[in-house]
């Protein structure tokens, strides 16, 4: 579904992520783990687009398309949704307006406003929360069922968990993990995380780890129990 | 492939043939003035007050701060345009031009779904006045200005010129000289509006001067909402707009006084708008300054009652060519006076905003409490944004708050927007639309859903 091909990002001239390939396939979890600073993020940032992060060579091949130099709207319109580590507070801006303006048409505003309804209420949402400014005076929780409502209603193919367990507490976690588990079909997760809490609930086909911007290990889900007893120390 | 923005953006930029009955000599001369007294068969104190505003407009020098007026010709400028033989009350007496330019810019639809009274004025004269059967029995007054100096001479010559004087400020001693057109409202004691009044004004012709006088009496108790709009065809050369508008809050009253301003690029807009606060009066001013080359204006509140309550919300939006000089003025004069100001600016694409505000708080003004809160917002590096808070505390036992902020669109929440398939320039609206959004909830609807609207068009066509 999504290939990197020897990707090179920079930030300011400073090489983060060096001769990085991978091959992510539709159907599957990946679990990315590292130490900070490892470029995990960075990662995630380059393949939703994000103007700071520089692809100075190497290629973003998405379902046989070169989105390497895709704006980051046009990534979103290929199917790639980035789920924030903090996701900004929009002042003025509630989560109908937000995704009225993502879909930008395609669906009728009420109907888009009962699944959003729908969605808030599976995800343990409170409803006041969605007349309210997006993500002002939040919870950490809510910030990240927040992403994940947007996950269901713009249906996107491939799906980056940036950190969406730290933050949140037991029930959250539990209700967000669930929810991941349920809508998994069709799609590909990349899920970065420094914990083994979610993945009790999401099984992981493959485990990367990442360090100084490379992939330095593979493994199976146990690599991430090994990962959170012993550290990064040995790769 | 962009167009100019201006003829991409501006969607009541057409013009209509120009026709009239009457179009005074380009140029302003004393016979000019004595010429538009004469036609409006005026009595001789207005007559009198025009000339003396307009040897203290001759003397008076242009102002030597704010936005640059230097290239304003007051020689190339048509001062008085009559464009009907009378006014009508059904728009299908309307000359087939100006009926058609009302439908266009939709006034005839907003009477019928939400108004209590609509006045549209052409170019120098009123063309076109309705107000609710009701309201009119129970004693409210809704005319314009020339139809209120003939009928009720008595109230006019008590209010006219009283809070505004014409050597108040040289476009102030202008448009006394040769002011046309305008609202008086009256509302009698108690009386409560149900639905906002609606004046919409609309320049039609090139190098033209409109000149509207607004006087607005609200007697004890009672409630209004006067609605202004304002639109102009798209020329290469420049008009102007000064209008005067005084307003008169009587005890335990309450007006609101909302103005969408979306003139054309090539008008200078240069209003001066005051009010008077009796005891426990309330004045609001909803100020939305879109559209212009250049506007300066700064509406307003004399808190002179005690426990008078003023208010200024304002947006301003500068893009490219344009320079909003904007804010408001408080004087507090009694105790327990309370006020508030919030403005809210975005400049664009080399546009220019300024805040500039006075608040004073007079000796013997205890307990009175300001909040100012200024936030301007700079889309791209080659606008700019000012902020002129000007403060002149004279009473220890009051109380002054101010905040302002100055803030740069957000790189990170463009991002963010962009990063669920929001193209560029609808993210910018969305930010924009809410970084305003605490003022536009104040507009009536269907105002604020228009509001949106052109800040929409505003935005989107200019990004390239």
């Amino acid at each position: 579904m999504l290939s990197l091909k020897n990707l090179k990002v920079s930030i300011a001239e400073k090489t983060i992520i060096e001769n990085l390939s991978l091959n992510l396939e539709k159907n599957k979890v990946y679990v990315l783990m590292g130490p900070n600073g490892s470029g995990k993020s960075t990662l995630a940032l380059t393949l939703m687009g994000h103007p700071i992060y520089k692809v100075k060579s190497g290629k973003i091949i998405f379902n046989g398309i070169n989105i390497t130099n895709f704006e980051s709207d046009k990534k979103a319109n290929s199917g790639i949704f980035l789920s924030f580590q903090s996701p900004l507070a929009l002042t003025g801006v509630n989560i109908f307006s937000l995704l009225r303006a993502a879909i930008a048409g395609k669906k009728d505003p009420l109907i888009l406003r009962e699944e959003i309804e729908k969605t808030a209420k599976l995800l343990k949402i409170k409803k006041e929360l969605l007349d309210r400014p997006y993500n002002e005076g939040t919870s950490g929780g809510e910030k990240k069922k927040l992403e994940l409502l947007q996950v269901a209603v713009l249906n996107p193919k491939f799906i980056i968990f940036d950190e969406i367990d730290t933050g949140v507490d037991v029930d959250a976690l539990k209700t967000i993990a669930q929810f991941m588990e349920k809508n998994k079909n069709g799609r590909t997760y990349l899920i970065i995380t420094h914990y083994n809490r979610i993945l009790k609930y999401v099984k992981p086909d493959e485990v990367l780890v990442m360090v100084d911007g490379k992939i330095v290990k593979k493994g199976n889900y146990k690599l991430a129990e090994e990962i959170e007893k012993t550290g990064y120390a040995k790769f | 492939m962009q167009n100019s923005n201006l003829n991409f953006d501006y969607k009541f930029g057409f013009s209509m043939p120009e026709k009239n009955v009457f179009k005074a000599q380009k140029g302003l001369t004393k016979k000019t003035v004595e010429d538009i007294s004469d036609l409006k068969n005026e009595p001789v104190w207005m007559k009198e007050f025009r000339l003396k505003s307009y040897s203290a407009f001759i003397k008076k020098k242009m102002p030597e701060w704010g936005a640059d007026l230097s290239k304003i010709k007051f020689d190339d400028i048509y001062y008085y345009i009559k464009p009907t033989e009378k006014q009508v009350n059904s728009w299908e007496d309307l000359p087939k031009e100006i009926k058609d330019t009302y439908d266009r810019i939709g006034v005839p639809e907003a009477e019928k779904n939400f108004l209590s009274g609509v006045s549209a004025q052409y170019e120098s004269e009123v063309v076109y006045e309705s107000i609710n059967k009701e309201l009119n029995k129970r004693g409210v007054i809704f005319c314009d200005m020339d139809t209120a100096l003939r009928k009720y001479p008595e109230i006019v010559k008590e209010y006219f010129g009283t809070l505004i004087s014409p050597y108040d400020n040289k476009f102030a001693s202008l448009n006394s000289a040769v002011w046309s057109g305008g609202s008086f409202v009256y509302v009698p004691k108690g009386v409560k509006l149900p639905m906002p009044l609606q004046a919409y004004f609309r320049i039609n012709a090139e190098r033209f001067g409109q000149f509207e006088r607004t006087l607005i009496i609200a007697e004890e108790g009672s409630f209004v909402h006067y609605i202004e709009g304002c639109t102009a065809p798209i020329y290469t050369t420049a008009s102007l707009h000064a209008a005067v508008v005084e307003i008169f809050v009587k005890k335990g009253a309450r007006v609101r006084y909302t103005t969408v301003q979306n003139w054309s690029h090539n008008i200078y807009n240069l209003v001066t708008k005051r009010s008077v606060v009796d005891e426990d009066g309330i004045m609001e001013w909803v100020d939305c300054n879109i559209g212009s080359g250049v506007t300066m204006k700064y509406p307003s509140v004399i808190l002179k009652g005690k426990k008078s309550h003023g208010e200024v919300l304002s947006i301003a939006y500068a893009a490219k060519g344009q320079h909003q000089d904007a804010g408001a003025k408080m004087y507090h004069l009694a105790p327990e006076t309370t006020s508030r100001i919030i403005s809210k600016s975005i400049s664009k694409d080399g546009g220019r905003t300024s805040y500039r505000g006075l608040v004073s708080v007079a000796p013997g003004a205890i307990n009175s409490k300001v909040y100012v809160s200024c936030d301007a917002l700079i889309i791209d590096e080659q606008s700019r944004s000012d902020t002129y808070p000007y403060m002149r505390i004279n009473e220890k036992n009051s109380e002054v708050q101010h905040e302002a902020t100055v803030e740069k669109l957000g790189e990170e929440k463009l991002f963010y927007l962009m990063s669920r398939g929001i193209n560029k320039a609808e993210a910018e609206t969305l930010l924009v639309n809410g970084f305003i959004e605490p003022v536009v909830k104040e507009i009536p609807l269907e105002y604020s859903i228009e509001l949106n609207r052109l800040i929409r068009m505003e935005m989107s066509g200019s990004v390239g």
